[in-house]
C-alpha cells in the first residue's frame, strides 16, 4: 500500500522536475543560509533567489522552443546559442546604425527588437527546412549554424563588442525604474503565457506531440508533418532570438564570442529535467520551465560555492549524463533483465517452497 | 547505365573535394602569387599547422564511418594541452610519462563515451555534447590561467625540424633555404596511412563500415555492434590523445579557450572529405583533403590581410553545408531511383 | 527423428499477450526437398520462423535438426546459423555499403599476413557466385545491384556457410518475372545438392511450380501438410481462408437498400494506378454498398484502397468523389472529401501510442477543422464518452493513454475516430486482424449498420467467411491488379476462390 502512493506520486509528470529543484534548494538551505533572504535595494528586489529567477529568464526562453522541437522532431536544435549572438548582433548595429558604440539611438528601439526577432525566425527556419524537407538529422543540420553563427555575429559587429549605452535599451535586461521586477523575469513569464495560450488554444500542442509519436500515422489522419516540424523550429528560432535580445540588453552590447555560449546544453538539459523524453513525442512545457530553473538555481549555487563560471559545466555534464542515461533504452534494458531475474528467482523460491 | 551512375555516387563525393583543394589552391597561388603562396615551404605549412587536426579528423571519420559523430575532440584538445602544460611545468612530470597520461585520458575518455552510445544507447550526440562541456570545465578545473610549456624534452620535440631534400631555393642573400616540416606532421601522416589500412585491410575496419551502413544487416550476419561501436570511440579517444599532443607540440601551451571550435573543424573535414553523416561510408584520405581545404580557407585568408578570421568560420559552415545539403539529395536519388 | 528429414519441430506452443501465435504446431522438412510454409496475415508462418531461427522463445515443445542430438533451442540468429538454419528474409539482410564480396565473406575474411586478403576474397567469392550461376561483379557494392541479385547473394552466403536448412522468407514479393524465375532455378540447385528449403510466399503458382510439399497454418494452428501434386490450388485457398459458415445470412439483413441513381455514386476509379504499384483498374462504389476487396496477401489490396484514399500518390487514371474529380494530393484533401481511411498496419499508421484515447479519437475531426478551430475540451470529453459507449471500448478512462488498451479496443477507438469526422466513404483495411472473436462480430455488425445508413464502405478482411457475411460487393486482386468483381449470385466462395487463384 505504502509503495503504492509512492509509486503513484513518483510517477507523476513533473515529480522530476520539481524533485531536482528541491533537492538544489536544499542543498542551498544547508550550505548558503541567507540563500532565501530577499531583501529591497534601490528599489529593485535582491537576494540569490531574485537572482535565479532573473537570470534564468532566457534559458526559460530557450527551453520553451527547444521542448517544441525535441518533441516534434525527437532531435535538438544546437544553434539556439548561436542565434542568440546573431540576434543580439543584429539588434545592436541596428540601433546603433552599424557604429561600434552608441550613446543615442540611430533607430527607434522595435526596430532593433523586430530586426534582432526576424534574424531569430530566418535562421530557426532555415534549420527547420534542412530537418523537416531534407530530412537532414536535427542535430547535424543545426550544426551548420551552430558553427556559423557566431562568425556571422562577428561578421555584422566587425568582430567588436558593439556597445548601446542608452538607459532605454538597458531596460530590457534590468527593470523598470520604480518597478522592482526584473524586466528578463516579466519577458519570461510573458513567453510561457503565449506559448501555453497558443498550445492550448489551437490544437498545436496535440499535432507537435502526434507528429513526434507517430509521423506515418499523422499524415494520415491529415496532420502535415513537415509543415508542423518546420514550425517548431521556426517558433524555436523566435524564441531564441528573444533570449539574444535580453542577454544584449543585460550587457547593453553584444558580445559574438559569449553572448549564449554554451546555452544550447543547458536548454536541452532544461528539457530533460523537466521530465520530457528527448526521443520526442509528449511534452510538458511546464516541466521544461521548472528545469530551466533548477539549472539557474544549480548555477547560481555552484557559483555561491566559490566554482568559477568555465568550470560549471563540469557538473553539469555529469547531470545531464545521469539523467539521459536514466531516460536511455540501455538502461530500460538493463532494469529488465533484473526484473526478471528477480522475479525468477521469487518464482524458484515459491517452488522450492 | 543506372549501375554507372551509382556507382560514382561515393566516389563523386570525393573527387569533388580533392578537385576543389586543388582549384583553391591554384586560385591561392594565382592570387597571391607575389606573396609567396606558392612556395614549397607554404604548401607543407598547411601540413605543419594542422597536424593535431589531421589525426583528429581521422578519428571523426572512424566513428562517423559508424554513424555515430563526437563533437568533444575540441575541449578534449583542450585538455589534452592543459594537462601536458600542468604535468610538466607545474607538477615535473617528465614529458615521456605525461604523453603517456594524456594517451591513457584520451582512451579512458573515448571509453566512457563509447559505453554511453553503444550500451546505453543514447544519442552520440548528447553523449559528445556533455562529453564537450566536461572536458571544457575540466580544463578550467586543472587552471583558469594560461600554461606555457618550458619542458626541454618537449621543446626539443617541437623544434625539430626535418628538412626535406627538394623544393629548396635561394633567397636575396644567396643562402639556400630548404623547406622543412616537423615530427608531427611525419606522425599525423603515418597514423592517416595506418587507420587507412586498418579500415580497408582489417576485420575491424570492415565491420565498422558494416555497422554504419546497416547496423541491423551488420547484426544479422553475426558482427557484435555494440562492441565494434564502443571500439570505434576508444580509437577515436586514443586518436584524440595524440592529435592533443600534436596540437600541443604546435601551440605549446594550455589554456581553457583553446582550440574552441576544433570539433567542426574536424566534423567539417570528414564531411568535406566524402564521409557521409548517416554512416557507412568515408575514407581518411578524403578527410586529409578535407583538412587541407580547411588549411588552404584560413592561408586565404592570411594572405589576403584585410579579411577578418571569422571568414574561416562562416566559409567552412558553407562548406559544410553545402555537402550535407548535397548528401542529402544524393540520398533522396538513390532512394527515389530504387522505387522504381 | 524420421530418416530423411534435416528438421522436425514438434507442438511447438507460442502467445503474444493476448494472442495464441502458435497451438501444437508440428513441421517437418526432408532433405532436398522445397516446402511451402503458406498461411494468411497472422497465420502464425512468421512467429514459427522465427521461433526456428531463435528470434522469438517458445513455450513448450521441441526442434530437432539433423546432425545435432536432442532436442535443440536456438537462442539467436547466429547459434541457429551455427546449426546449419540459415535465413535469407524478405529484407535484405546485407550491408549495402559494402563489396559483393565482403558481403559474402564479412566476420570471415580470408587474411594474409593478419590482413584482410581482397584478391583472395574476391577469387573466392567470384568463384562461389560462378558456382551458382549468379552473375555479378564482386568488387561493386551491393547496392548497385536489383533485389533478385541481392536475394541471391544472401542464399549464396547462407550456402557457403554450409547451410542444412535455408529459409526464404517471401523472397519473390519483389521480383519480376525473370528474376523469379533465375531465384528458382538456384533453388532447385541447392535441392539436389540435398539442401532443405523453407519456402514462405503468397505466390500459389510459384508454389506449385517449386514446391514438393506444403505446410499450411491457420490462425495459429496447423492445417495440415500436404504433398503438391494432390493439392488443387482451391483447395489450398480454402485451406488457408477457412471455411467455417457458422452464422453466415446473421448479419446481412436487407438487401436492395444499395442507391442504384448517378448522384449515388461516391466513388468512381478510371484507369487509376501508380506504375510499380498498383496496375490501372476501374472501380465505382455507391452509396450504402459495403465493397470487399479480396485477394491473397500482397495481391495488391490494401495498396488499392491507398491509392484511393492518397496515402500514396496515383500516377495516372482519375478518381471522382461525389461526381467531383478529385486528385488525391495528401490525406487532409481526402478527408475533406468524406474519405476515411483506417489502415492495415495499426500499431505503425493507426494510433498515436502515447497519447490519450481522448486525443487518439477527436484528432482526425481536429485536423479536419483546421489548427485553429480548437474542439474545447467539453466536446472533446462528449466525443469520446459517445464513442466508448457506442463501441463499447473498455479502458480505464478518457484519458488513458491508448498503448495500454488491447489490440480490439485500440482498434475500435480508431473506427471510432473516423466515425467521427462523419464520413461518406469509409475504407476498412484488416479492421478485424488480431483481434478476439467476440470483437470482431462487433465490428463486421457495424460495419453493416454504417452502411445501412447510407455510407459507402470499403472492407478488406484476409478472412473469407467475414468479406461474404459483410459485403454487397467483392473485387477481386491478384498480382497487383484487379481481376475480378463478383456480386449476388456470383459471390460464394467456390467462385472467389477459384477467381483468386487464377487459371485451373
Amino acid at each position: 500500500m505504502k509503495s503504492g502512493t509512492l509509486k503513484n506520486i513518483t510517477s507523476k509528470r513533473l515529480f522530476l522536475p520539481l524533485f531536482c529543484l528541491a533537492l538544489v534548494l536544499l542543498v542551498n538551505v544547508i550550505t548558503t543560509p541567507d540563500f532565501f533572504a530577499i531583501s529591497v535595494r534601490d528599489g529593485v528586489l535582491y537576494g540569490y533567489m531574485i537572482d535565479i529567477i532573473n537570470r534564468a529568464s532566457e534559458l526559460v526562453i530557450l527551453a520553451i522552443g527547444m521542448t517544441l522541437v525535441v518533441s516534434a522532431s525527437a532531435g535538438t536544435d544546437i544553434s539556439v546559442g548561436a542565434i542568440m549572438a546573431v540576434s543580439a548582433a543584429v539588434c545592436c548595429s541596428v540601433l546603433t546604425g552599424g557604429e561600434r558604440a552608441a550613446t543615442e539611438l540611430v533607430a527607434p528601439l522595435f526596430a532593433g527588437f523586430g530586426a534582432a526577432i526576424l534574424v531569430g525566425i530566418i535562421i530557426g527556419c532555415f534549420n527547420g527546412f534542412l530537418v523537416a524537407r531534407l530530412n537532414i538529422q536535427p542535430m547535424v543540420a543545426t550544426l551548420i549554424m551552430f558553427t556559423a553563427g557566431r562568425g556571422i555575429a562577428q561578421l555584422i559587429t566587425d568582430g567588436q563588442i558593439t556597445y548601446v549605452r542608452v538607459d532605454s535599451y538597458k531596460l530590457l535586461g534590468s527593470s523598470f525604474p520604480g518597478f522592482p521586477v526584473p524586466t528578463p523575469f516579466i519577458v519570461a513569464v510573458f513567453m510561457v503565457a503565449i506559448t501555453a495560450l497558443i498550445l492550448k488554444r489551437t490544437a498545436l500542442g496535440m499535432y507537435i506531440q502526434s507528429v513526434g509519436i507517430n509521423r506515418r500515422a499523422s499524415r494520415l489522419i491529415g496532420i502535415k508533418s513537415v509543415f508542423i516540424i518546420f514550425l517548431t523550429y521556426a517558433y524555436c528560432g523566435l524564441c531564441s532570438g528573444m533570449a539574444g535580445l535580453i542577454a544584449s540588453s543585460r550587457i547593453y552590447s553584444a558580445d559574438a564570442n559569449n553572448i549564449g555560449l554554451n546555452m544550447e546544453l543547458d536548454a536541452i538539459l532544461a528539457v530533460a529535467i523537466g521530465g520530457n523524453s528527448l526521443g520526442g513525442g509528449k511534452f510538458s512545457l511546464a516541466g521544461s520551465v521548472i528545469g530551466a530553473y533548477t539549472i539557474q538555481a544549480l548555477t547560481t549555487t555552484l557559483y555561491a560555492m566559490h566554482v568559477s563560471s568555465d568550470q560549471v559545466p563540469v557538473y553539469k555534464a555529469v547531470v545531464v549524463v545521469i539523467i539521459v542515461a536514466l531516460q536511455s533504452p540501455g538502461f530500460a534494458r538493463w532494469k529488465k533483465s533484473l526484473a526478471k531475474k528477480k522475479g525468477s528467482m521469487q518464482l524458484e523460491g515459491k517452488e522450492a517452497a | 547505365m543506372k549501375q554507372r551512375k551509382k556507382m560514382n555516387q561515393n566516389t563523386f563525393l570525393l573527387l569533388i573535394t580533392i578537385v576543389l583543394f586543388f582549384l583553391m589552391y591554384g586560385i591561392g597561388c594565382a592570387l597571391f602569387k607575389d606573396a609567396g603562396f606558392a612556395k614549397t615551404q607554404n604548401f607543407l605549412n598547411l601540413f605543419v599547422s594542422n597536424a593535431g587536426l589531421i589525426v583528429i579528423a581521422s578519428g571523426m571519420t572512424v566513428v562517423m564511418i559508424t554513424g555515430g559523430i563526437d563533437i568533444s575532440v575540441g575541449s578534449f584538445v583542450a585538455l589534452a594541452c592543459m594537462m601536458l602544460a600542468w604535468m610538466m611545468e607545474r607538477k615535473g612530470i617528465d614529458a615521456v610519462p605525461a604523453v603517456l597520461i594524456v594517451l591513457a585520458t584520451g582512451i579512458a575518455f573515448g571509453f566512457v563515451q563509447g559505453f554511453l552510445v553503444a550500451y546505453m544507447d543514447i544519442q552520440p550526440f548528447i553523449v559528445t555534447l556533455a562529453g564537450m562541456f566536461f572536458g571544457r570545465g575540466m580544463t578550467a578545473i586543472i587552471s583558469k590561467d594560461m600554461i606555457s610549456i618550458t619542458n626541454e624534452t618537449f621543446m626539443a620535440w617541437a623544434k625539430a625540424k626535418i628538412y626535406l631534400p627538394f623544393g629548396g631555393y635561394v633567397n636575396k642573400k644567396g643562402v639556400l633555404i630548404q623547406p622543412y616540416i616537423y615530427p608531427t606532421v611525419v606522425i599525423a601522416l603515418l597514423l592517416v596511412l595506418a587507420v587507412f589500412i586498418m579500415l580497408k585491410y582489417t576485420k575491424f575496419g570492415r565491420s565498422l563500415y558494416a555497422t554504419g551502413g546497416n547496423e541491423q544487416s551488420a547484426m544479422m550476419l553475426g558482427l557484435n555492434v555494440r562492441k565494434v561501436k564502443l571500439k570505434a570511440y576508444v580509437l577515436n579517444g586514443f586518436l584524440c590523445g595524440v592529435g592533443g599532443i600534436l596540437f600541443c607540440l604546435n601551440t605549446l601551451g594550455g589554456f581553457v579557450e583553446q582550440a574552441k571550435g576544433f570539433e567542426m573543424d574536424a566534423i567539417a573535414s570528414s564531411v568535406i572529405g566524402g564521409t557521409l553523416l548517416t554512416g557507412g561510408v568515408g575514407n581518411v584520405f578524403g578527410t586529409l583533403f578535407g583538412v587541407l581545404i580547411k588549411a588552404t580557407i584560413e592561408a586565404f585568408i592570411t594572405f589576403q590581410g584585410t579579411l577578418s578570421s571569422w571568414w574561416t568560420r562562416i566559409t567552412i559552415a558553407a562548406l559544410l553545408c553545402f555537402f550535407i545539403v548535397l548528401q542529402s539529395i544524393l540520398a533522396m536519388i538513390k532512394k527515389g531511383g530504387k522505387q522504381d | 527423428m524420421e530418416q530423411g528429414s534435416v528438421l522436425e519441430m514438434r507442438h511447438i506452443y507460442k502467445t503474444f499477450p493476448g494472442v495464441k501465435a502458435l497451438q501444437n504446431v508440428d513441421f517437418t522438412l526432408k532433405k532436398g526437398e522445397i516446402h511451402a510454409l503458406m498461411g494468411e496475415n497472422g497465420a502464425g508462418k512468421s512467429t514459427l520462423i522465427k521461433v526456428l531461427t531463435g528470434v522469438e522463445e517458445f513455450e513448450t515443445g521441441e526442434i530437432h535438426v539433423d546432425g545435432t542430438e536432442g532436442a535443440v533451442i536456438n537462442r539467436s540468429p547466429q547459434e541457429a546459423q551455427n546449426r546449419g538454419i540459415s535465413t535469407v528474409y524478405q529484407e535484405i539482410n546485407l550491408c549495402p555499403n559494402l563489396t559483393v564480396a565482403e558481403n559474402l565473406f564479412i566476420g570471415r575474411e580470408p587474411r594474409k599476413a593478419g590482413l584482410i586478403d581482397w584478391k583472395e576474397m574476391n577469387r573466392r567469392a567470384s568463384e562461389l557466385l560462378k558456382g551458382l550461376d549468379i552473375h555479378a561483379d564482386v568488387t561493386k557494392t551491393i547496392d548497385n545491384y536489383s533485389i533478385a541479385i541481392q536475394q541471391m547473394i544472401a542464399i549464396a552466403r547462407a550456402v557457403d556457410m554450409s547451410a542444412k536448412v535455408l529459409i526464404l522468407d517471401e523472397p519473390t514479393s519483389s521480383l519480376d518475372d525473370g528474376e523469379v524465375e533465375k531465384l528458382f532455378s538456384l533453388m532447385r540447385r541447392l535441392k539436389k545438392e540435398g539442401v532443405g528449403i523453407i519456402f514462405v510466399t503468397h505466390f500459389l503458382e510459384q508454389v506449385y511450380e517449386v514446391c514438393d510439399r506444403i505446410t499450411v497454418l491457420r490462425n495459429g494452428q496447423l492445417v495440415g501438410q500436404f504433398t503438391t501434386a494432390e493439392l488443387p490450388r482451391v483447395q489450398l485457398v480454402a485451406k488457408m481462408m477457412g471455411k467455417d459458415f457458422d452464422d453466415l445470412a446473421a448479419i446481412k439483413t436487407e438487401e436492395g437498400q444499395i442507391g442504384k441513381e448517378a448522384e449515388d455514386i461516391v466513388i468512381k476509379a478510371v484507369g487509376l494506378g501508380k506504375k510499380g504499384y498498383v496496375k490501372p483498374f476501374d472501380l465505382v462504389i455507391r452509396k450504402g454498398e459495403v465493397v470487399g476487396f479480396t485477394g491473397l496477401l500482397g495481391s495488391g489490396r490494401s495498396e488499392t484502397v491507398r491509392l484511393l484514399y492518397g496515402a500514396e500518390r496515383s500516377d495516372e487514371g482519375e478518381l471522382f468523389v461525389k461526381g467531383q474529380k478529385h486528385s488525391a494530393r495528401n490525406p487532409l484533401s481526402s478527408m475533406n472529401c468524406g474519405m476515411a481511411y483506417l489502415p492495415e498496419d495499426r500499431k505503425n499508421e493507426g494510433i498515436i501510442a502515447d497519447l490519450s484515447v481522448r486525443e487518439n479519437l477527436i484528432l482526425a475531426l481536429q485536423a479536419k477543422r483546421g489548427v485553429f478551430r480548437l474542439l474545447s475540451r467539453k466536446q472533446q470529453e462528449e466525443f469520446t464518452d459517445k464513442y466508448i459507449e457506442m463501441l463499447q471500448i473498455k479502458t480505464a478512462s478518457r484519458e488513458t493513454p491508448i498503448k495500454s488498451l488491447s489490440g480490439g479496443n485500440q482498434q475500435k477507438v480508431i473506427i471510432g475516430r473516423w466515425l467521427l469526422t462523419n464520413p461518406d466513404f469509409l475504407i476498412l483495411d484488416e479492421p478485424t486482424r488480431g483481434i478476439d472473436v467476440g470483437t470482431k462480430t462487433e465490428i463486421q455488425k457495424l460495419v453493416v449498420e454504417l452502411a445501412s445508413q447510407g455510407m459507402a464502405v470499403v472492407f478488406i478482411s484476409s478472412e473469407i467467411e467475414e468479406m461474404l457475411r459483410t459485403c454487397d460487393r467483392m473485387v477481386v486482386m491478384r498480382d497487383s491488379a484487379k481481376v475480378g468483381e463478383l456480386s449476388g449470385e456470383e459471390m460464394n466462395q467456390a467462385s472467389i476462390m477459384s477467381t483468386i487463384a487464377g487459371g485451373q
